[in-house]
């Protein structure tokens, strides 16, 4: 029987369900254990497993970090949790240079199984410091693979993935979604990573979008369908690896993309998307890709300036229908 | 800081941590020179003077414990055990090198020894070696993490984790402070809060206050052996602070004109492998023995270097290897 969970719910169970098959699967991070996490997405785990699986840690994002990378050295698969994606930037020589690293630095004696899994995204009015999309700092590095899961069964299959694979994995879990419901089947739940999904079928254009952005596209997808355009969404659930089989195959089919990516402008996802998309498929576009963004800012607190700020399902909405006019 | 002279080490442990520093110093001597001739490539950080810090501890270390260095770890990873020929042929970026050469003199790394990595960004390592410990004691397989970092980096944050973390969990961890006076070009006294780096910080994790003549071999054999045993047998870390010199500068960048001639002078005196020839004479070791154990060395490094010299480059090919476990570096299907 399916069960309705939450996008909170789905991180403990996931990781329940991981530590349940493999004993050296570990959590450690900041109130993770006694707490349950600040975002209740690891409560219950310390009385499963017990304090030393699972494990609060001081505020040491680079103590974190590192002995996660010296645990998956020696023997164990750790999970690591960065309350905030956004601290990220106090442990990533930790994350970039060495962890990412360090298996081509050493030609292949070192493998690092390791998971850091971290909050991510705006919507919750937390402002510049603790609201960002930063998938895009770990797809710049070579040596992580990236996941961003936008619905509680992807957050149950990819973290299941991303605990078994050999490589080290960044795991971006939405804050905006926590809340969010969704459908899981019985048993156990294993997906695979890199693989896109065709949340939504679409003849007129393709919307292609990550964690947040996904359920944002498909609003506006329905929305659009009473103007007549037919827009099928793409939820890339992984950035590295990526999916470009499928990016390209639904680009080609309707001739008509757009990424919608939470993150600041720059050097987003998106764009390296749009250069794939450029260079192998340019002769089935019927347009030019439009990246829907949020603007190359900061992100700002008060509730109608992050409004604002974010892509929202009206400018993804008026960025199509202005395009195809 | 501890002048004294051991009496409990053994002759045999003597003269093996005799051969070790002799390695490390004919190691970094060769490698110095094929830097010289253009063949070791980048750049290299010599350890010629501190060879009984790290001859100290690899002769107490048992097998399959973990050091990790830094940069300046060329001596380290060689007295681990890891073969001379594919340490220097690493330096010289070559095929048969401990990474293929995709490690260079900065990062080499040679699982087998136990030798988890010598790490170019200061600091870094330690909240790693803490991992490692960490893995050790819920494994419950008696490894000790040794990790070796130099003055500068007890003024990084990662220094100050890794400490705090270690000593919460109770991990069998030793950090290793080689303290050589400069951090890189500026001398550590002047830029720190204390005037013992490492020392003067341990109280702060509760830690024992150990500082030591990190030029004399049998204290650094003593300290390892005392501080090993503890992380052994549950007792947690310990942060040793050896004091010791570099002979040369920081990097093949740096002719190290900012130290004061005659305080080069005074530490050339301290050079710990004459001094520890002297020490192994005065106490019965002979001519023959000392004689027969530098002539191993010197033919043994030598023949590393030939090694090394008739290693071919590595295939174009292997650039593109070994990002992900399955061997290759594809990001898309």
């Amino acid at each position: 029987m399916a069960e309705l969970i939450t996008y909170r719910e789905a991180v403990a169970k996931a990781l329940a369900q991981e530590m349940s098959r493999d004993e050296t699967v570990y959590l450690i991070g900041e109130d993770v254990a006694a707490a349950g996490g600040v975002f209740k997405t690891t409560p219950g785990l310390l009385e499963q497993f017990g304090p030393k699986r699972v494990r609060d840690t001081p505020i040491s994002e680079e103590a974190i970090v590192g002995a996660a990378m010296g645990a998956a050295m020696n023997g164990l698969r750790p999970v690591a949790e960065i309350m905030f994606s956004d601290f990220l930037a106090t442990c990533w020589d930790l994350v970039a240079n060495q962890i990412a690293k360090t298996r081509y630095m050493t030609d292949g004696q070192v493998a690092l199984p390791l998971v850091i899994r971290t909050a991510n995204g705006a919507g919750v009015r937390f402002g510049a410091q603790h609201s960002q999309s930063l998938e895009n700092w770990a797809m710049s590095v070579p040596g992580l693979k990236v996941v961003a899961p936008s619905n509680p069964r992807d957050v149950i299959e990819l973290m299941a993935a991303s605990i078994r694979d050999p490589d080290p994995v960044i795991f971006f879990e939405h804050k905006g979604l926590f809340a969010d419901r969704g459908e899981i089947p019985e048993g156990e739940l294993v997906g695979d990573l890199g693989k896109a999904a065709v949340v939504r079928s679409g003849t007129d254009v393709t919307l292609l979008a990550l964690a947040a952005m996904v359920p944002r596209s498909l609003e506006a997808a329905e929305k659009l369908s009473a103007h007549g355009v037919e827009a099928g969404v793409v939820d890339l659930r992984c950035l590295v690896p990526l999916d470009t089989q499928t990016i390209l195959a639904e680009a080609s089919a309707t001739g008509r993309v757009y990424t919608v990516e939470e993150n600041p402008r720059l050097c987003g996802w998106g764009a390296e998307i749009v250069s794939i998309i450029v260079e192998e498929a340019f002769y089935d576009l019927d347009a030019p890709i439009v990246r829907i963004t949020t603007e190359h800012i900061p992100l700002p607190s008060s509730d109608p300036l992050e409004d604002a700020a974010l892509p929202s399902a009206d400018r993804i909405i008026e960025t199509v229908l202005r395009s195809l006019d | 800081m501890s002048e004294a002279v051991s009496t409990k080490t053994g002759s045999g442990a003597r003269l093996g941590i005799y051969r070790m520093m002799l390695e490390a110093r004919r190691f970094e001597d060769r490698a110095h020179q094929l830097f010289m001739e253009g063949l070791v490539r980048g750049t290299s950080h010599l350890a010629t003077g501190q060879e009984a810090v790290a001859a100290g501890y690899a002769a107490a270390m048992q097998p399959d414990d973990l050091t990790f260095c830094t940069y300046r770890g060329h001596h380290h990873t060689l007295l681990r055990g890891t073969p001379a020929g594919k340490l220097m042929a690493e330096l010289l970026g070559r095929a048969d090198g401990v990474c293929g050469g995709k490690g260079g003199s900065m990062h080499l790394t040679w699982v087998p020894a136990g030798a988890m990595g010598s790490y170019a960004i200061v600091g870094a390592h330690l909240p790693i070696a803490v991992g490692a410990a960490w893995a050790a004691q819920e494994r419950g397989s008696g490894q000790v993490a040794v990790c070796f970092f130099g003055d500068g980096t007890t003024n990084i944050g990662a220094f100050h984790e890794a400490l705090n973390l270690a000593v919460v969990w109770n991990l069998p961890i030793v950090f290793v402070c080689e303290n050589n006076l400069y951090m890189e070009y500026t001398p550590i006294g002047s830029v720190t809060a204390v005037e013992r780096p490492a020392a003067d910080r341990a109280a702060a994790y509760g830690l024992e206050d150990i500082q030591v003549d990190g030029n004399d071999p049998d204290v650094m054999y003593e300290v390892a052996l005392t501080t090993l045993a503890k992380a052994r047998d549950g007792g947690g870390p310990s942060l040793v602070e050896a004091v010791t010199y570099r002979h040369a500068g920081h990097s093949k960048a740096d002719p190290a004109t900012y130290r004061p001639p005659e305080e080069v002078e005074q530490w050339l005196k301290r050079d710990p492998i004459p001094m520890y020839r002297r020490r192994l004479s005065e106490s019965g070791t002979t001519e023959e023995e000392l004689l027969q154990v530098e002539q191993k060395v010197e033919s043994s490094i030598e023949a590393a270097v030939e090694e090394a010299k008739a290693s071919p480059d590595p295939s174009v090919a292997s650039t593109w290897t070994e990002v992900w476990a399955d061997g290759g570096f594809r990001w898309r299907n």
